[in-house]
């Protein structure tokens, strides 16, 4: 093996200082920016969950009181949803990888992309003070007329703090759709992108089309409950149930913009770890689309039980029936991927494995609850908790970390420690089957959501489930261990450390400030691997 | 160049003159009771002083055919949200089942 150098002059040693981070507008120091603000998000959200998993140890309320637990499940839940699962994978491996796979110089619009970083910040750090300050406990999702007439919590600073960050999203789904569509390079034509750009280019449509509508509604809540006028409060004639139309007329469709950009990075995984082209190229593009577009038109499934007329939610039942198909489409098109490739077993191959497995399950159980009859019965159980976070932890952290793992080398010139990295995917796997399978069974047979006390016949699987939780707590902080490490220790990665195809492999690691040193012309398709290394079939 | 298009603010004028006539007669018309066509005699103003902002105020009417595309995506998931909540609304009242 010749020795790899790092390339003497790289987005990183581009300047030094503070201010050379914080007026940056280069993508990839943008995408760091994110990459300090989500994780901070992350371990704000994990040390509630934490408190919450002890709390649920024991049957009786004895850690914290039911107003406490009732903050914590809502803080938990506001900075994992808004702070880091929607952000987190375009965010950070969008703002580095779009410029770079499209063979651009940067996004179209660098300041904005700037501007959305502070915005963020500043609402995520609006929302925690307003969370810190007292609390909210309406949980996650608002609901009116608690959270606009009885919650005497912080409902206002935090709906601000959520409502400034939305524009963040707008900001950056609006750079990438703009960048996607303007500055690809010569040659690289629509269906020459990787997977990543069409499922990235989804997720910016919904964010643009969606987070206007969240963003209004919690300006209503916010209203009605300053000036007291009648949107949602029944006593001066509104209506509870239209806020929650308005409410998951967007958050039915935040979970696609978690997880199709996870989904869109297990397609590069799956590329790379099989050396072949992704099976059906088209149709895993379109699926993205697709995904996209019906994830807007299945909210009323969140509403079986709250008032909506039968009529509608068999719309929506059947509609939600639908969405399965695209997404089965993907899954299957991995698994044909894989078929006869030379598969690898490195660690972002492992968390692509981690994430098929993990939101199949989470998207067979979703066609559980799309059932009328059985989202009756499992309306507000754990069986809801654990369908959703095996979409939206199983689904996007798995995705999230795979292509941290994968794109890190990129990022910043060094390898991690293979060996740790396989070690934590695998604790992270079995911590997170752990705490959240054994939900399931105990929301099937009855223990509610959101209370902190329970009958002493659900404990056994409760203390699975804190269990598992702790194993999954560790598993996360061991890759910010050797990744800080390896920021300083790691072997030098070389331009291509996987040896795989796409523009960001060709240029250095850590690329230089303008990403390629000429502007490259695409003459090829994705995922054009040497036909010798396929298996012979004969 | 259309994208390049300046008016002259004549223009402007005349069109906010005609957004606050418009609001002079929403108010005009709350105080009659029309019965059904309240609601909708309000909303038809509202959506006509809409078009109105989107044409003028914001260029669309001078803008490219991409700009109407968006404009059009806009005002079609707007349908989505307005059809799938009256799916709800309108149906409430309907013989339920059991
Ligand atoms: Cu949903």
């Amino acid at each position: 093996m010749s020795t790899v150098l790092l390339p003497p002059r790289h987005y990183l040693n581009d300047g030094y200082g503070v201010r050379s981070w914080l007026l940056t507008r280069d993508h990839k120091r943008i995408a760091l920016l994110y990459l300090a603000g989500v994780t901070f998000f992350f371990f704000i959200g994990g040390a509630m969950a934490v408190l919450i998993r002890l709390e649920l140890a024991t049957p009786p309320g004895d850690l914290v009181t039911d107003e406490t637990y009732n903050k914590l499940f809502t803080m938990h839940g506001v900075m994992m949803v808004f702070f880091f699962l929607i952000p987190v994978i375009p965010s950070v491996l969008g703002n580095f990888l779009v410029p770079i796979m499209i063979g651009a110089k940067d996004l179209a619009f660098p300041k904005i992309n700037l501007l959305s970083w502070y915005i963020y910040v500043v609402g995520g750090l609006f929302t925690l003070y307003a969370l810190i300050s007292g609390g909210l406990d309406t949980g996650w999702t608002f609901y009116t007329p608690f959270s606009t007439v009885a919650s005497t919590t912080n409902v206002i600073p935090a709906a601000l703090g959520i409502f400034i960050t939305g524009f963040s999203s707008i900001l950056t789904g609006l750079n990438f759709i703009v960048t996607i569509h303007r500055m690809r390079a010569p040659g690289m034509t629509w269906f020459r992108m990787p997977l990543f750009l069409w499922s990235t280019y989804a997720t910016s449509l919904i964010n643009v089309l969606g987070t206007p509508v969240i963003a209004i509604t919690i300006l209503l809540v916010a209203a009605e409950r300053v000036f007291h006028f009648g949107f949602f409060n029944p006593a001066v004639g509104g209506d509870p149930v239209l806020f929650q139309h308005l409410f998951w007329f967007y958050s039915h469709p935040a979970v696609y913009i978690m997880v199709l950009p996870a989904m869109g990075v297990v397609s590069e995984l799956v590329a790379a770890g099989c050396r072949k082209p992704v099976f059906g190229y088209s149709f895993v593009a379109f699926a993205s689309l697709a995904i996209a577009v019906l994830g807007f038109l299945v909210w009323g499934h969140h509403m079986f039980v709250a008032g909506e007329s039968v009529y509608s939610a068999l719309i929506f039942s059947i509609l939600s029936f639908l969405v399965a198909i695209p997404s089965a489409v993907k899954v299957f098109n991995w698994t044909a991927t894989m078929y006869q490739g030379a598969v690898s077993w490195e660690t972002p191959m492992l968390y692509a494995y981690g994430f098929i497995g993990l939101f199949t399950i989470g998207g067979l159980t979703g066609l559980f609850l799309a059932a009328i009859g059985v989202d009756v019965h499992v309306t507000d159980t754990y069986f809801i908790i654990a369908h959703f976070h095996y979409i939206m932890v199983g689904g996007t952290i798995m995705g999230y970390l795979g292509g941290l793992h994968y794109w890190w080398p990129k990022m910043s010139g060094r390898l991690y420690n293979e060996g740790l990295a396989k070690l934590s995917a695998g604790i992270i796997f079995i911590g997170f089957n752990l705490t959240f399978f054994p939900q399931f069974v105990v929301g099937y047979l009855g223990m509610p959501r959101r209370y902190h006390a329970y009958p002493p016949e659900f404990q056994v699987l409760n203390v699975l489930s804190s269990a598992g939780a702790s194993i999954l707590g560790v598993g996360y902080l061991i890759p910010m261990v050797y990744l800080m490490w390896s920021l300083r220790y790691g072997r030098l990665a070389g331009s291509n450390p996987w040896g795989a195809v796409g523009l960001e492999w060709t240029t250095s690691s850590p690329p230089p400030t303008e990403n390629f040193t000429e502007t490259p012309r695409v003459t090829w398709d994705a995922y054009e691997y040497p036909a010798s290394v396929e298996t012979d079939v004969a | 160049m259309p994208t390049n298009h300046i008016l002259p603010t004549r223009v402007y004028y005349t069109i906010f003159a005609i957004l606050m006539l418009c609001t002079f007669a929403t108010v005009l018309i709350a105080f009659f009771d029309l019965g059904p066509l309240n609601a909708i005699a309000a909303l038809t103003i509202a959506v006509f002083k809409a078009v109105l902002v989107v044409l003028f105020f914001m260029h669309v009417r001078y803008s490219t055919r991409l700009t109407w595309a968006v404009v059009a995506g806009g005002v079609f998931w707007l349908g989505i949200l307005l059809a799938l909540t009256l799916s709800d609304y309108l149906t409430r009242s309907w013989q339920t089942f059991g």
